[in-house]
């Protein structure tokens, strides 16, 4: 069984059609990107799994639960105990330090543990900067911290939209770097990414485009068999998908 | 750690380290909290001072016999027995006899000295109030008449209570000015009255000083009345009247400044944390992401609230002892006591006006969507 299945999902607000029945399965243990251009949804959909915003129509099934079905309250306490979030800008408290931002999610969680959080903070190479404020902090540190933050309680699901956004180069890569990590050690992640390089890592890359699914790329790797699935898209991306099988 | 030291951690650092927004509702709490313990230590300590200096008029509750001649010890000690001790600020018993000095005629009064000093705060004494047997304190108009100065000796004859004739000779201690009829007395203490006049065990007029209201004399009176047999009380009523006029009028002047002023300050916070809760949705948004809580979320925010509240009233009971002080000096000439009892009730005044302020943005906070921190607004 999957760890998430999405089926048949839309988010409409207003007159803007954000996601148009969008189907998805992601395994546990998988490492998913999502990639678009701009608008296309990503982080639309980004927030659906993440229980911050409920689809306008389908299923969102967590953990065997339908999100989509749960109250508000139910939803705070799913993003607590299963999903890690890492953002693009960070998204630290500035007036805690490093450490008491790690610490912050233990507080929501269950129980503050500064041991574990140093020990959190010593996984992404940072605990020489526990006691610093993210005003003291490049910007590859803090997203370091953030992502420490976000695995603080070992989530079931971890969600980045674009966690290497804002990072140069050399940040990308230990980002990156920790990711691979992750993944080796069995968690499940999902990614949006602009990054071509960033959603090659990924065992698949999932095209959104119009707030449809476009395409979806297998990167290879063993036993990655539902490579792509077609979606009825625009011409341009059509070519585009006879691009990719030639690849393939 | 803790959850509770997490806490603690969380919202003291968000005072601390933010050092904005808060410091403007810190400001508005503590200034409130000056003005409310100021005028507050100004409402009671002033009017108290007042009614003991309104006091200094004299006395304002008297006895005299009912039946119209002197007042035996008994009864003037069952009249006096029923002010509470705490509130009798003099109480003075008096004996009256004509005596003659140079062949003229005075009014002798024996008393207890001590006793009218405190009922007759006001009276001026030029010279010294007597201290031993054979000193008297004498009128101004006595001392015109016989031309005497603080110091210098004279001769009272007259008759005593045998009917026999005395002369003995007295040293003049002071010189009263009063601006009274007491002008005309020559007072000694009841021990010289007695070796000159004679012990007949009576009064003519117990004179009280009395810090009450005009109630609580009346209540005193009506006591008198009944439990002692003999004794009519008189109230003067023409001091306590002017006397609780101007306490009433102060005390209402005071509640008011206090409510508008404590509405200001819960506007003021209102707003600032209104405004604070904005500048932070970020914050808030991230922490309901991580999966905090509604009442996480209030729980913080109030917290920060209450702390700031606390804080200020803190600032306030001590600030509004000197602000006291500056309104008594300035206003009404006199200084004011500290009141230990007023400090716990400023700062949890301030708390709750604080609280009470923080209700509606914290309401907004917890309003405040998720979906925001991967918005990036
Ligand atoms: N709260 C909202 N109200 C109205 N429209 C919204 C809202 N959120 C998103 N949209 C619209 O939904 C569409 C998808 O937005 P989304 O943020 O998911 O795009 P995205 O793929 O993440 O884009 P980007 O790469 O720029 O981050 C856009 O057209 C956007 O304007
Ligand atoms: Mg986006």
């Amino acid at each position: 069984m999957p760890i998430l299945d999405i089926k048949g999902i839309s988010k409409i607000y207003g007159s803007v059609k954000a996601l148009h029945n969008v189907d998805l399965a992601v395994e546990q243990g998988e490492w998913l990107a999502i990639m678009g251009p701009s608008g296309s949804g990503k982080t639309t959909m980004m927030n659906i799994i993440g229980c911050m915003d409920k689809p306008t129509e389908g299923k969102v099934i967590l953990d065997g639960v339908d999100i989509a079905a749960e109250s508000a309250r139910n939803l705070t306490a799913v993003r607590r105990e299963k999903i890690g979030l890492i953002f693009q800008q960070f998204h630290l408290i500035n007036y805690l330090t490093a450490l008491e931002n790690v610490m912050v999610a233990q507080y929501y969680h269950s129980m503050p543990d500064e041991k574990e959080a140093l020990q959190a903070l010593d996984r992404v190479g940072l605990s020489n900067r526990a006691k610093h404020l993210p005003s003291q902090l490049s910007g590859g540190e803090q997203q370091r911290v953030c992502i420490a933050r976000a695995l603080i309680n070992y989530p079931m699901l971890v969600l980045a939209d674009e966690p290497t956004g804002n990072l140069d180069e050399a940040n990308e890569g230990i980002v990156l770097d920790i990711f691979k990590q992750l993944h080796r050690e069995g968690s499940t992640v999902i990614v949006v990414t602009h990054d071509p390089e960033v959603a090659q890592e990924a065992q698949r890359t999932v095209v959104l485009e119009h707030g449809r699914i476009a395409r979806i790329i297998a990167n290879g790797g063993p036993g990655q068999t539902n490579a792509s699935r077609l979606e009825d898209g625009a011409p341009d991306s059509q070519s585009r998908q006879a691009a990719e099988r030639s690849k393939e | 750690m803790t959850k509770r030291s997490m806490y603690f951690k969380m919202i003291t650092s968000a005072l601390i380290r933010r050092r904005s927004g808060m410091f403007v509702a810190l400001l508005a709490v503590a200034i409130g909290a000056t003005v409310l313990s100021g005028l507050v230590t100004v409402y009671y300590d002033i009017p108290r001072q007042m009614r003991q200096e309104f006091r200094s008029y004299g006395a304002n509750l008297i006895f005299v016999s009912s039946g119209g001649d002197a007042l035996s010890e008994e009864e003037a000690a069952a009249a006096v027995a029923c002010i509470p001790e705490a509130q009798a600020v003099g109480i003075a018993a008096y004996r009256y006899e004509t005596v003659k000095i140079n062949e003229q005629p005075f009014m002798a009064a024996g008393t207890d000295l001590a006793g009218a000093r405190a009922t007759s705060p006001y009276w001026f004494v030029s010279g010294e109030w007597p201290e031993r047997d054979g000193s008297v304190l004498i009128g101004q108009e006595v001392a015109d008449v016989i031309r005497l100065l603080p110091g210098s000796s004279f001769t009272m004859t007259g008759t005593d209570l045998q009917g026999e004739a005395f002369s003995r000779d007295f040293r003049v201690a002071g010189i009263v000015q009063t601006g009274g009829t007491e002008e005309a007395f020559i007072f000694m203490s009841l021990a010289d009255f007695a070796a000159v006049i004679g012990e007949n065990g009576a009064f003519d007029v117990v004179e009280c000083s009395v810090s009450a209201s005009q109630a609580e004399l009346e209540a005193i009176a009506a006591r008198v009345t009944e439990s002692a047999a003999g004794v009519a009380p008189r109230l003067v009523t023409r001091v306590t009247r002017s006397e609780g006029a101007v306490l009433t009028k102060l005390q209402a002047l005071v509640f008011l400044v206090t409510t508008v002023v404590l509405l200001l300050t819960m506007i003021c916070v209102a707003t600032t944390m209104m405004a604070v809760v904005e500048e932070r949705r970020k914050e808030i948004g991230l922490k309901k992401a991580l999966g905090a809580p509604n009442r996480g979320i209030v729980a913080e925010f109030l917290g920060e609230g209450l702390f700031l509240g606390c804080l200020g009233g803190v600032l306030g009971a001590a600030l509004g002892f000197g602000f006291a002080q500056l309104i008594g000096i300035n206003v009404f000439s006199r200084a004011v006591h500290f009141q230990a009892a007023l400090a716990p009730v400023t700062v949890v005044a301030s708390v709750f006006v604080t609280g009470l302020a923080c209700l509606i943005p914290v309401r907004r906070a917890t309003d405040v969507d998720p979906a925001i921190v991967l918005r990036g607004e």
